[in-house]
């Protein structure tokens, strides 16, 4: 089984580099960017029987720091 | 007194850190991220600059889960004594034992260069050989230095006297000019700056010295 992991800076977190794409989208001539935000996924193979109160688990000790960043745990 | 520098793979600054610490009169000890034990009687524990673990998933997040960092967080607990210089401080965050988080620099860039840094209080071994108010130079060398806590956490901080150093002029985004912090039973400081690049003539300016040579006299007197 798989899990899949997705960790964005939290609203209102200053977002230097997903800033940086949107000018670069901009310079690209693509109109109309309003903002960009730039995450991770992260995919887990796991042993079949993995809860996800396992993969919470594991979020919340070391995948994302919920300080700064918000998680999404999709299992599969 | 005695000092551990914890050396994770990717660091980078651990020898000049133990170099800081002995030339102030320290004995140093490099001890290894899967170190399960810190030296007897360490005074205080230094977590050096660099790249630990490639900086992989977030700086300074899988070094915060070593066996040696579960060590230094119960040091820390039992009222030891921590430095962390860079990317030490990105690792004090992580582990929890400062408040906040550090983000990739606003203006996108690595930065080395020597910064103007205002020393915040004067009310901590490691701040104590500055004048409250005083602009020192030191070298800073990093991309992701941008500090970042909630409102809250930073009029805490401000209010309990807890921010060591500021920049004189801002390189990085970082939120209320913040350079370093203290944790709040003022024995913990993580910062930005390298003062252990600061400590020599040869390194063309001196002004970290005071920051080594006062730990070293006040846990020596201790």
């Amino acid at each position: 089984m798989k899990a899949r992991v997705h960790v964005m800076l939290k609203d209102g977190v200053l977002d230097p580099q997903g800033e940086a794409v949107r000018h670069a989208l901009d310079g690209l001539g693509f109109d109309g960017v309003e903002k960009v935000r730039q995450g991770k996924v992260i995919e887990l193979d796991l042993a079949d029987g993995t809860s996800e109160d396992t993969v919470r688990e594991m979020c919340e000790k070391l995948l994302a720091n919920t300080v700064i960043e918000s998680y999404r745990i999709e299992m599969s | 007194m005695r000092a551990a520098v914890v050396v994770f793979p990717g660091s980078n600054c651990d020898r000049d850190l133990a170099v800081a610490f002995r030339d102030a009169g320290c004995e140093v000890e490099m001890v290894w991220h899967k170190d399960t034990s810190l030296p007897a009687g360490i005074d205080i524990v230094g977590i050096p600059g660099g790249f630990s673990f490639g900086d992989y998933l977030r700086c300074g997040a899988i070094a915060a889960n070593s066996p040696i960092c579960t060590e230094i967080k119960a040091h820390a607990n039992r009222g030891g004594f921590v430095l962390g210089v860079c990317n030490g401080f990105q690792v004090l965050t992580e582990t929890g034992l400062l408040p906040g988080a550090l983000l990739r620099n606003a203006g996108l860039k690595f930065i080395c260069r020597t910064v103007p840094l205002v020393v915040g209080t004067t009310d901590s071994i490691f701040t104590a050989g500055y004048a409250a108010g005083q602009t020192i130079s030191v070298p800073i060398a990093h991309h992701d230095g941008n500090y970042i806590a909630s409102e809250d956490i930073v009029s805490q901080l401000t209010d309990e006297d807890r921010i060591a150093f500021r920049y004189g002029d801002n390189p990085n985004g970082s939120t209320a000019d913040i350079a370093g912090i203290l944790s709040g039973n003022r024995r913990v400081l993580g910062m930005m700056p390298h003062p252990e690049r600061a400590a020599d003539e040869k390194h063309g300016g001196t002004d970290g010295q005071a920051l080594f040579a006062n730990i070293a006299s006040a846990l020596t007197a201790a």
